[in-house]
């Protein structure tokens, strides 16, 4: 056991020395300029122009550079600054990725030590747990963790500048939060990220679920067939664990609204503040007022035609003009009609739910980039149990290495050698919004076959 | 002085000078009237070519009514004047750019004439604040008409710009805007001839043959209203830079490559000046010898002359000596008056002795450049060169305060949207060092660009030590990707990024002429005049990537697959049901699909048989009820839904 736990921290200490390694050489690389890595939104470049601005006493978002949050720019404006001598303030900033990566990985690894922990329980609960346990079962929130710190992706998005390692690392505080009941933590964190990238507010159905029916369980049909059918086999179980198992799962399928309500006065209370924070900020400058339209809107409506994985940019760089609109509704509506089929098929996995949320938003949302990939990519991590006969998973394997080969092979043809056009790269970007499309359409498939094969086993 | 001279040029002064006709075209100092004059400059240049400067001027006093027919003064100009409120505006066509290096950088002509290339525009208007876009938008409209010019493009915000101190000081009624693209021809030429008294029939603007002025290496024509209370100038210039044929007798050619080439107003325009345009108060050419090359003539010998001119001057008179410059200039003025078609007006150079010299140069010469491969960034660099002219700055430092020498330089600069400019990566580099930003600069305003919205404009002043050799300025930026509907026609061309304008607020590019003030010449007065030494930089050519322009359909479909398939597979992964398939195997052989199971009995229905009686269709009539009903619902919540949308639409 020791040694089990010793050889985690072992492989998730070499991808950071890894990382540190790199930023070394992160100058040369760079990384930052990489349309895979950076976004409008999330490049630290534009981050640092609207420091400039704001320094030479201008709104930050003077002119359509800068479309972060003022607050990241009070935090990381400073550690951005080009000074024609010393590189040092930029390797902390570098550093404060690292870090950012690392307290993730680990949100992530005790999300899903917490998870696997209830979800055996309610195995035991369902007296399962011996024909539904397969016997290479492994530790999933040491997967989650290791695939999080060891996908290149990640890697390459804590090297090149972007912020995106900081709103992952608080989608994980959220989940997080909402898993191990800390209600403050989990607002706080489904404030700031929606703050920072807006795409995460969805994640307030999973929260909400989470802190109402507790963490993720077989389908709430089962506990109570298997109620009416035989005696509460926790009743002779150890005290401390029928505690537990009544922090981490109601097998009642009772709604609790407490802690949603709680939930919903600490998240106004953080929007509160963080609004007030940055009115502070911009008080001088446009307000409020500027700040939504300069991050949200221009979330929204796809502005900056820059190319960039997904699929957006040059649909709307060749769409009719009169079409725009039309399209823009169709796209986010896409997003948003999903969430209620989602949500009442996965309530009984709210974890699940927000892992499908977060891939779905992911390859819609208007300026993707492969950070956001690595963050969904280790939440199915999570479930690297229950998803052990998920189909494709070779072909999803092969594609995604496919395209991310493939995609900066083509970019250069394009952009750089003027060889290839356009519509090379966009194919890369279509096959990569299929390999997506793939993966979550099979998750949920085989997430609702092993509910069904759970079911059949009590059943039997 | 006066003998050096007369020794020179012993062949002219051999002639009588006669200039008392010239008192009698000075006229009443009646002011009061609206007055026309029209001049041409001739100057040799240093690189075998020949600088012709026209300069015409009309001038209406302000008068109480309104749309008056004036006399002299075009009527077209007037109005525009009076309907928009301009104080001040100057629009100039111009192909070719003005060659700092060799045709001079420090005197008046270049630093008021020279101008970018393309169309440039600015007006300051007497109008108050929030309304000055939407007047230079009408502007822009009425003179793109006036002018059969595309100038109605600088009608879109996002390609004027509202310089504060940078270009010209009107901050807030100034409007710059420039077009770099647009191709200047005789039908820019036409409307603008149309508002002289004499048209091209008839004065100086008879010998603008087209083929020989739009031959040569520069060409602008420029239009500048000024509007004070005391009247409105409508000054119009043409400043063309010619190679007048080179035909040198054979007994000269081996000599040495540096002969210039002889040239008369006949060879550079094919046509002869036979007269002035009766409605022109004055009428007069002028021949200028710059300062430098007086001084070469001067060392060339004083036993021969080493150019000749064919025709004695009216008059002659020479620049006010300055400081700094060993040798003034000369000009020679020719009276056109005193010419007519039995003996026109024919006035030529021809060189005698092989002769080297250049052009007063301003300190530095500015050039810009674009650096970086591929078509995602790039970085725009401004260079100062200094070309040794201490003598010339060694006076600032009598003017400033302090101790040290230092010369100001202003840098306006704008850039379109879509080159999306990082000012934090502004750096200056001085001597090929980088310098920190606070030393240099002492005053910057950034207006940063806003997608499809502003330009990008950077007004910059640097001080730079008198003793630098060069100074460079660089701007990281990224190359916007455009709507395929942005594109210009020719998309794979590059676009044009207009030229920056760069300015010595310490120099002033002025010569002064000891007789001048007697001539009342508008053209000697202007040179008179303190004009800021500044410089057009080049006009850049950026090539932005391009989408395929073919695609749009193909996209759009490709694109909204992807989306449907992701929307169906998802929808139906998450509506199969546990033990469905079971069911719908066990029960496929009895029963057949609702749809199939409604056509079949609607069927029925039409032929008139009465099928119900069957027992399996019975059974199924309570559910296919419902059905109708849900159907129903469906299909009047799908109604009700259009209706919404298209009543929503129609507000």
């Amino acid at each position: 056991m020791i040694c089990k736990r010793w050889s985690f921290w072992v492989s998730a200490m070499l991808p950071l020395v890894l990382r540190l390694f790199l930023i070394l050489y992160s100058k040369n690389l760079n990384l930052g300029a990489r349309p895979e890595i950076a976004t409008p939104v999330t490049s630290l470049r534009r981050l640092a122009e609207g420091y400039w601005l704001k320094q030479s006493s201008m709104s930050p978002y003077a002119g359509s550079m800068y479309h972060g949050s003022p607050l990241l720019l009070t935090i990381l404006g400073p550690l951005v600054v080009q000074r024609i001598e010393g590189e040092s303030l930029h390797a902390i900033c570098s550093l404060l990725f690292v870090i950012a990566d690392f307290i993730a990985a680990l949100l992530i690894r005790s999300t899903g030590r917490k998870l696997q922990l209830s979800y055996w329980q309610s195995l035991r609960f369902l007296n399962i747990e011996k024909s539904a346990a397969t016997p290479s079962a492994v530790d999933s929130g040491d997967i989650a963790a290791l695939i999080y710190l060891w996908n290149p992706m990640t890697i390459l998005t804590c090297v090149g500048s972007s912020s995106t390692p900081i709103e992952n690392m608080l989608v994980a505080l959220t989940l997080f939060g909402a898993c191990s009941r800390l209600v403050p933590l989990a607002a706080f964190g489904w404030v700031m990220a929606t703050h920072l990238s807006l795409y995460p507010a969805l994640l307030i159905i999973p929260v909400i679920l989470l802190l109402g029916y507790g963490l993720d369980a077989p389908p709430r049909k089962l506990f109570k067939q298997n109620s009416s059918s035989e005696s509460n086999p926790s009743k002779d179980k150890p005290a401390t664990s029928s505690e537990i198992t009544k922090l981490m799962f109601h097998p009642e399928g009772i709604f609790s609204w407490t802690p949603v309500l709680h939930f919903i006065f600490w998240a106004l209370f953080w929007s509160g503040y963080v609004l007030a924070l940055c009115a502070m900020s911009l008080k001088k400058h446009g307000g409020l007022q500027e700040m939504f339209n300069k991050t949200y809107v221009f979330i929204l409506t796809v502005q900056d035609l820059s190319p960039n994985i997904g699929v957006l940019w040059y649909f709307f760089a060749e769409v009719f003009d009169f079409f725009r609109t039309f399209f823009l509704l169709v796209f986010h509506m896409n997003i948003l009609f999903m969430i209620a089929p989602l949500a009442i098929r996965l309530n009984h996995r709210p974890c699940f739910l927000a892992f499908v949320y977060v891939a779905i938003s992911s390859m819609l949302k208007s300026y993707p980039s492969v950070g956001d990939s690595a963050l969904y990519l280790s939440l199915l991590g999570l479930y690297v149990n229950e998803l052990a006969d998920m189909r494709f998973s070779f072909v999803l394997f092969c594609g995604y290495i496919g395209v991310s080969l493939l995609s900066p092979v083509m970019h250069n043809l394009w952009i750089w050698r003027g060889t290839g056009n356009a519509n090379f790269y966009f194919a890369t970007a279509i096959a990569y919004a299929l390999m997506q499309i793939i993966l979550v359409v099979e998750s949920v498939g085989a997430i609702l076959n092993h509910d069904r094969m759970l079911k059949k086993k009590v059943l039997s | 002085m006066a003998f050096r001279y007369s020794v020179i040029f012993y062949l002219l002064l051999t002639k009588a000078f006669l200039f008392p006709f010239l008192l009698e075209l000075v006229g009443a100092e009646d002011k009061q009237e609206e007055e026309f004059s029209e001049e041409l400059l001739l100057r040799p240049l240093p690189d075998r070519k020949v600088l012709a400067h026209f300069h015409f001027e009309s001038s209406v006093p302000s008068t109480e009514t309104y749309g008056q027919h004036h006399i002299l003064f075009p009527k077209a100009i007037y109005q525009l004047v009076q309907k928009f409120r301009i104080r001040e505006m100057e629009l100039s066509f111009t192909q070719g750019r003005w060659n700092y290096d060799r045709w001079g950088g420090f005197d008046p002509m270049s630093s008021s004439n020279a101008k970018p290339p393309g169309v440039e525009l600015w007006a300051v208007f007497d109008v108050p604040l929030n309304v000055v876009d939407a007047t230079w938008k009408n502007l822009s409209h009425a003179l793109s008409g006036l002018f059969c010019a595309s100038i109605n493009f600088l009608e879109s915000s996002a390609s004027f710009s509202a310089p504060g101190w940078g270009f010209r000081s009107h901050s807030g009624y100034l409007r710059y805007g420039a077009l770099p693209r647009e191709a200047v021809c005789t039908e820019n030429l036409t409307p603008w001839l149309k508002l002289l008294p004499c048209r091209d029939k008839a004065g100086l603007a008879a010998i603008m043959d087209r083929p020989s002025i739009y031959k040569g290496y520069y060409h602008s024509q420029r239009l500048k209203i000024t509007s004070a209370t005391i009247g409105i100038t409508l000054e119009q210039t043409l400043t063309v830079v010619l190679q007048p044929s080179i035909q040198r007798p054979s007994a000269y050619s081996s000599g040495s490559s540096f002969f210039q080439p002889n040239w008369s107003i006949s060879s550079l325009f094919g046509r002869k000046i036979i007269g002035k345009c009766v409605l022109a108060k004055t009428s007069l050419v002028f021949l200028e010898l710059e300062g430098n090359l007086i001084s070469k003539l001067e060392d060339r010998g004083k036993e021969n002359t080493a150019l000749e001119v064919s025709i004695t001057p009216t008059r002659m008179f020479q620049e006010a000596n300055k400081l700094q410059v060993p040798t003034s200039s000369i000009m020679y003025q020719f009276s056109v008056e005193e010419y007519s078609d039995d003996r026109p007006l024919d006035m030529g150079i021809s060189w005698k002795l092989p002769i080297e010299w250049t052009c007063s140069q301003a300190p530095f010469l500015t050039s810009r450049f674009l650096m970086g491969s591929g078509n995602e960034r790039g970085s725009i660099a401004i260079s100062l060169k200094s070309l040794g002219q201490k003598e010339m700055l060694s006076d600032l430092r009598l003017t400033s305060s302090t101790d040290e020498c230092k010369v100001r330089v202003v840098v306006f600069q704008i850039v379109p949207w879509y080159v999306k400019a990082y000012y934090h990566t502004l750096q200056v580099f001085v001597d090929g060092r980088s310098q920190a930003f606070s030393d240099l600069v002492k005053k910057i305003q950034v207006s940063p660009s806003e997608d499809k919205v502003s330009p990008g404009v950077m007004e910059m002043e640097l001080e730079l030590p008198c003793d630098v050799r060069s100074a460079a300025i660089t701007l990281e930026f990224d190359k916007g990707f455009l709507h395929i509907d942005e594109y210009p026609p020719d998309a794979n061309q590059g676009f044009d990024l207009p030229s920056a304008v760069i300015s010595f607020p310490d120099l002033q590019a002025s010569v002064h002429y000891a007789e001048g003030n007697s001539s009342r010449s508008p053209l000697i007065s202007k040179f008179q005049a303190r004009n800021i030494v500044q410089s057009y930089t080049e006009v850049l050519l950026v090539p932005l990537t391009t989408p395929d322009f073919s695609m749009p359909y193909n996209v759009i479909t490709f694109t909204c697959t992807v989306l449907a398939l992701y929307f169906g597979s998802l929808l139906n992964a998450l509506r199969r049901r546990v033990g469905e398939e079971e069911r719908y195997s066990s029960k496929v052989g009895i029963k057949r699909g609702l749809i199939p199971q409604v056509l079949s009995r609607f069927s029925a229905r039409l032929r008139g048989k009465k099928t119900g009686e069957e027992p399996s269709s019975s059974q199924s009539s309570p559910s296919s009820a419902t059905f109708g009903n849900k159907l129903l619902f469906k299909v009047v919540l799908v109604a009700l839904f259009a209706v919404v949308l298209h009543y929503l639409n129609d507000h």
